[in-house]
């Protein structure tokens, strides 16, 4: 279990170094890994196990290990987000619709990881099309957050789940569960309006959704193409930054992906602060406020103040319409996207009479209900005489939210500081039956980053009185990612890792 | 702005997805509530703003005019539910 021999317990950093020094073999940590996925079945956090490739891939690391030509990520095994395309091993975005998909090519990310010898240890469950705050929409079922409420029974009997078990975010859940529960060293996610960052928070893991542009979109299921971006799910901030290096860069295959150099962002975490303007926006002082997150921010500030840096108070005027405006934005962007499931060249096909017919009945029986509704609100909102007063205004108040955050950062503010998230997990089946928009306001911190294409990170900060984590979150300017690891560092080092207890095995 | 049961009927037409009867009371109701929370994007002048085009001011990337795949019919047509020689199959759309 989780005792000092543990290979899992290691994070990225460390187990590189230990495969350096010849400590253990890159067979010998995968094997590990595997070992621990199999008894943590109940968590539901990979849709599908790849030990074969696992092993060969490790196999592969060990001689390069030996010959002394290990590449930077030799030997680490990672899971895959369920939205990455993956050559030959089936990805579906956890969806019914694409049930059965087996790619012929890689998505450019994964192909990078692979690239710098990283090992695949299967893929990893998600919302549906990434559509969703806490796994619950997936066609694989929730994922269970390792964590759980102080005092509560969760736990397990005979392999089955007894108690209250809590969502893990979305919609990146399995990704964030796999690494909180380390039944993977990092993890592949992609952040549309909070699905890196809101999930890592909940989990005690740290999320970076860089840049817009900074990881080629190429071979990811494409939720909405203007605000997706891949990034990493990892258990510190150093591991973060080891993965995003691998991970980003340009590709000819995706025009938005940005050609400039990526830095060894390794390198940004110095423990320096000195010299840096952090921005306290104070729209983000919510009315109601959970007084937990008040004092977390509080904490917060108060942990960069001391290493040095300047903390201004600013102002982003725009932020309340963020939401909203993505709630056009991403199903109008997503009904487009999601029209290619048509029965024809891949995934399901319901027999319907005529073409017509088999369309209808093909995406009704592939798509759930929440992308079902998505899918129907961006063609309303698209469709003739709707499209000015809803789409193009959205698109209009996003100049206007990048606008505040241009005009900050022209005032000097290098980074800005939040919360991640308006609270902590919340139970399987509590949020979102009655009200859609209630789950909706997970992502209220979350979503401005990606309306103004901004990179974020979100780093655990503490534990609220449930026992449950909280992250607070840093926004930086554009390609700034290095700045987020620093701020981040310094904020982890004041604050401590947060580990959940293993209670799922057996 | 609020969508009536017909309205909900002919998005759910153009977005190609079958809707029986029963569902239609449960999915106004709630497409309803999205569009009532978009609603408070009508406080907000946007007189002279420009709609977002690209959150990163570059410009747009060109390749070469070159081929630089193809031969891959195989490999194109493995997922699809219906072929036949590197043909994709659907219902008769052509009386």
């Amino acid at each position: 279990m989780s005792g000092a021999n543990d290979l899992t317990a290691l994070t990225i950093a460390e187990a590189r170094d230990g495969l350096a020094a010849k400590s253990f073999t890159a067979h010998e940590l995968t094997s590990a890994y595997l070992a621990a996925i199999e008894k943590a079945r109940v968590l539901n956090a990979y849709v599908i196990e790849t030990p074969e490739k696992a092993l060969a891939m490790a196999a592969e690391s060990d001689r390069r290990l030996a010959s002394g030509n290990a590449r930077p990520l030799e030997g680490i095994p990672l899971g895959i987000k369920d939205l990455f395309c993956t050559e030959g091993v089936r990805s579906t975005a956890c969806s019914n619709i694409l049930g059965g998909f087996i790619p012929p090519y890689e998505s450019t990310v994964t192909s990078q990881l692979w690239r710098d010898g990283a090992v695949m240890l299967g893929k990893l469950n998600c919302d549906e099309f990434a559509m969703g705050s806490s796994n619950e929409t997936s066609a694989f079922g929730p994922v269970v957050n390792p964590w759980r409420r102080a005092g509560s029974n969760v736990g397990t009997n005979a392999g089955a789940l007894e108690g209250t078990a809590l969502v893990p975010g979305g919609s990146s859940g399995g990704s964030a569960a796999a690494v909180a529960a380390r039944l993977c060293a990092g993890a592949t996610a992609t952040d549309t309006g909070g699905s890196i960052r809101q999930p890592a928070a909940f989990t005690g893991t740290v999320g970076i959704k860089p840049t817009y542009g900074r990881c080629s979109r190429w071979g990811i299921v494409a939720f909405a193409s203007s605000l997706d971006q891949a990034g990493p799910i990892a258990r510190d901030v150093r591991d973060a930054a080891i993965m995003l290096r691998s991970m980003a860069g340009n590709d000819e295959r995706d025009s938005t992906a940005v050609d400039a150099p990526v830095p060894d962002y390794e390198k940004a975490l110095t423990g320096e602060v000195r010299g840096l303007t952090i921005g306290i926006p104070k729209e983000y002082r919510l009315d109601g406020m959970a007084p937990e997150i008040e004092a977390l921010w509080q904490q917060g500030i108060a942990w960069l103040k001391d290493a040095g840096a300047r903390i201004v108070d600013i102002s982003l005027p725009h932020t309340k319409y963020a939401l909203p405006a993505y709630y056009i934005v991403a199903p109008a962007e997503a009904s487009s996207n999601l029209a290619r499931y048509d029965g024809v060249r891949y995934g399901l096909r319901e027999q319907g009479g005529d073409i017509t017919g088999m369309y209808e009945k093909t995406r009704a029986s592939g798509f759930g209900k929440e992308v079902r509704r998505r899918i129907m609100i961006g063609t309303y909102v698209l469709s003739a005489g709707y499209y000015d007063a809803y789409y193009v205004k959205a698109q209009k108040i996003r100049t206007l939210i990048k606008r505040d955050f241009d005009l900050a950062f022209a005032a000097g503010v290098d980074a800005v500081l939040t919360p991640a998230t308006p609270s902590s997990a919340f139970g399987i089946g509590e949020k979102g039956s009655a009200d859609p928009v209630e789950m909706y306001l997970n992502d209220i911190f979350t979503v401005t980053v990606n309306m103004a294409g901004l990179p974020g990170i979100a780093v655990p900060a503490g534990l609220d009185a449930k026992g449950l984590p909280l992250a607070l979150q840093l926004v930086g300017q554009p390609f700034a990612e290095e700045t987020l690891f620093r701020c981040g560092h310094v904020i982890e080092r004041a604050a401590g890792r947060f580990t959940a207890p293993a209670w799922w095995t057996p | 702005m609020s969508v009536d049961s017909n309205t909900v009927k002919r998005v759910a037409r153009l977005s190609r997805i079958a809707l029986s009867d029963d569902e239609v009371p449960h999915l106004q109701s709630e497409l309803n509530a999205m569009l009532a929370f978009v609603e408070q994007l009508n406080e907000v002048d946007v007189t002279g703003i420009e709609p977002m085009i690209s959150v990163i001011p570059m410009a747009l990337k060109k390749r070469r005019d070159v081929v630089t795949a193809g031969g891959e019919a195989d490999k194109i047509t493995a997922n699809a539910p219906a072929s036949e020689d590197h043909f994709f199959l659907v219902p008769k759309v052509v009386e």
